[in-house]
């Protein structure tokens, strides 16, 4: 076969260049302008962490609206076949598992924002959030083909849930609304459940609850987040080695004095377990239509009970740390142990361990040994939970011991408990 | 105008004036959509395409028939269970249903064998003495790739909203923010949605053709395309690299969902269509580089 040379090889060569250059120009692109817009840290006026805090504590923006990122990586055992539950399942033991398939099963699909609000707990998730004041917040949590929606206008909580179309009702008493409003910056009430529960604003102010004696603070220099720039406030453990958390970083906008990223970082591992950032924000006063809302046509709306509406606990898996006692209340902010009685004689026992798994005796003893350990003390015996922040020891008299401490540090705390 | 190019020189300088070269492109671009849209296999393509709509619709009639309901949000295609109570609901379920796969596999088909095709019947070299130039013979080969993506993600909403509308009940659409709007403006954003899909497309089309252009056989450019598509899939599904899966032209594909939301959530969708122009860049590129460079001996 002959062959016809259409063009000389340089020629050639030339015309191959174009989509390599297109292709390098991109990668450049995608490279560099990203590392451009982060680079060169804003030139601040010097503040001292004492100014920051005051700043942080007094700022009061009414409007704002804005994109969030959350991504919480807690180094959660995952339990195959059921992320959701897994999360609540490790966090909050036997009583988290099985609620989601519970509620599966019920005739309403279930989109209080308890339940819907353990899903932020492992992953990452991008939030919409908007607010007119304290009385006005909406947050929006993006999922890939679906969209929950908690909104807060005046004394109305709404829930609403695309996936199942299926809408919350819960109306806020009067007394606990008033309360809440004064002084509050955007972020609102600071109750569980409330739209502002779920931004940097509400992370960074109670990380400052944790602030006294046992905590250096200090500011460490400046950043660029959502184009604004910020201080990073850094918060640390002083004195308390049992506990996880290596710092607690947060960027507090120079200008407005809000919270604008929050990032924890424990001392497993190099990667943040919470972080929370704007990705966009704007001061401007939100559209007042966002904060309105009727249950669509169609919609199946659950009307909360009274007492579940007048304090929105947010996750139910959580519901029994109403009951927790802090065992160790000499120590420092950061080792605190907390203890709850489940009432679950038994504990993680292969009985208890095989109800949520569905399996037999044998193997949900294999799957209990594959992410807990057991452990003995003068509290009987055990088994721990360990995730990068959080570690939680559940005795087999029923006791669950949690706390943001090493192993270590529970087992611990729990046999100083147990004498 | 008689003055016939030779398959050697894609680029060579000539000199018609411009609206006859325009009309030239305006008839290649034509006879090569003729070509296209004559085929029985792509007739055959748009027919498995509509049944997908039609079908998923008389499932969820016959289920729910009865006075039950579509189980929960879990499971299924998205937007199955909003279906019962708006037909518009279709057409999402329809493109999220088939836009894994369905959909980018016909386009994978039409855009390996666009040139590989010709190559293969022997009718790519007759195509080339006609005085168009080997780039704008590529450009309206690439042109009627994507009236073809355009075409088959018309094909899936027209019918999904056909039968929506034929099987359920239509009236206000509820957004996913859970604001209802009119069914006009429903209908509105489903055609956004449609285009962004047919949109979404095009990178893998850029991709198939630049395949296209490296084999003499279509199927086997086909093979190659589709098995890349897969590829994607699979390497789109897996945990561990997600560092990479921004950069697969898979990645934003659901990203159409956001034209839903109250408002409209942008970023991802600007960043699916830049992927998709940036694959269309560096690939169509590519085929032009391979293109007008290769040796056409059959």
């Amino acid at each position: 076969m002959a062959q016809i040379q259409p063009r000389s090889s340089r020629r050639r060569m030339v015309r191959y260049g174009v989509p390599v250059a297109v292709a390098g120009v991109a990668a450049a692109t995608v490279g560099l302008v990203p590392a451009l817009a982060s680079s060169g840290d804003p030139d601040l006026p010097k503040i001292s962490a004492e100014e920051l805090v005051a700043k942080m504590t007094k700022a009061n923006v009414e409007h704002l609206s804005g994109t969030v990122k959350v991504s919480t990586d807690l180094g959660l055992p995952s339990l195959p076949g059921g992320s959701d539950g897994g999360s609540g399942g490790g966090f909050g033991g036997p009583h988290g598992s099985g609620d989601r398939a519970e509620n599966d099963k019920s005739e309403k699909p279930d989109v209080s924002p308890g339940s819907e609000l353990t899903k932020l707990a492992s992953g990452e998730h991008t939030l919409r959030f908007a607010a007119a004041g304290p009385d006005k917040q909406r947050v929006s949590v993006l999922e890939s083909t679906g969209e929950y929606s908690l909104i807060h206008n005046g004394r109305q909580l709404w829930a609403y849930d695309s996936a199942a179309n299926a809408a919350w009702h819960s109306t806020v008493p009067k007394g606990a609304h008033g309360k809440k409003g004064k002084g509050d910056d955007a972020a609102g009430p600071a109750s569980g459940a409330t739209p502002g529960s779920l931004t940097p604003q509400q992370a960074a102010k109670q990380a400052l609850k944790a602030v006294d004696t046992s905590t250096s603070v200090t500011v460490d220099g400046t950043a660029k987040v959502a184009g604004r720039d910020a201080y990073q406030l850094v918060i640390k453990p002083k004195g308390a080695p049992e506990s996880t958390v290596e710092s607690v970083r947060i960027a507090v906008d120079a200008d407005k004095g809000l919270p604008l990223k929050f990032t924890l970082t424990p001392k497993e591992g190099d990667e943040p377990a919470v972080e929370m950032a704007y990705t966009k924000i704007d001061f401007g006063k939100p559209d007042p239509a966002d904060f309105r809302f009727t249950p669509p046509k169609g919609a199946d709306v659950t009307e909360a009970k009274p007492h579940q509406g007048s304090a929105p606990k947010a996750p139910e898996g959580l519901a029994g740390l109403s009951g927790a006692k802090i065992v160790n209340e000499g120590a420092g902010d950061w080792s605190k142990v907390a203890r709850i009685d489940t009432g679950m004689p038994g504990g993680l026992g292969p009985a208890a361990g095989a109800k949520p798994g569905g399996g037999s005796g044998e193997q949900a003893q294999k799957l209990l040994d594959g992410f807990t350990k057991e452990v003995k003390g003068d509290f009987g015996t055990g088994r721990v939970i360990s995730t990068r922040l959080v570690n939680a020891l559940l005795t087999d008299d029923g006791d669950l011991y949690v706390g943001a401490v090493t192993k270590e540090g529970l087992v611990k705390a729990a046999n100083q408990a147990a004498r | 105008m008689s003055q016939a190019e030779t398959a050697t020189g894609g680029l060579a300088p000539h000199s018609p004036t411009r609206p006859a070269r325009a009309v030239w492109t305006l008839g290649l671009f034509r006879s090569e959509l003729a070509v296209t849209f004559r085929r029985w296999r792509t007739l055959a393509l748009l027919a498995v395409l509509a049944a997908v709509p039609v079908l998923v619709g008389i499932a969820v009639k016959i289920e729910t028939g009865d006075g039950g309901s579509i189980g929960g949000g879990e499971g299924g295609p998205a937007f199955l269970s909003q279906v019962t109570g708006n037909g518009l609901f279709l057409v999402f379920t329809a493109l999220a249903a088939t836009l894994p796969f369905f959909l980018p596999m016909t386009v994978g088909v039409i855009a390996g064998d666009a040139v590989a095709g010709e190559a293969g019947a022997g009718t790519l070299r007759y195509l080339l003495v006609a005085p168009a130039g080997r780039t704008r013979l590529l450009l309206a080969k690439f042109s009627a790739v994507l009236a073809f993506c355009l075409a088959a993600t018309a094909t899936v909403a027209v019918f999904a909203l056909a039968t929506g509308a034929l099987l359920f009940p239509t009236g206000q659409v509820t957004l996913l923010s859970g604001t209802s709007v009119s069914f006009g403006e429903g209908l509105l954003r489903a055609a956004a949605i449609a285009v962004t899909v047919a949109l979404s497309l095009v990178g893998l089309a850029a991709l198939g053709l630049f395949i296209s252009t490296l084999t003499n056989s279509g199927v086997a450019a086909m093979a190659a395309t589709v098995g890349l598509l897969i590829t994607v899939q699979i390497l789109g599904a897996i945990p561990q690299l997600d560092e990479i899966h921004p950069f697969l032209f898979t990645h934003y594909w659901l990203s159409f969902a956001d034209l839903l939301r109250d408002p409209v959530y942008w970023d991802d969708l600007l960043k699916n269509l830049g992927l998709q122009a940036l694959y269309a860049a560096v690939f169509g590129s590519a085929a032009w580089a391979r293109f007008g460079a290769r040796d056409i001996t059959v």
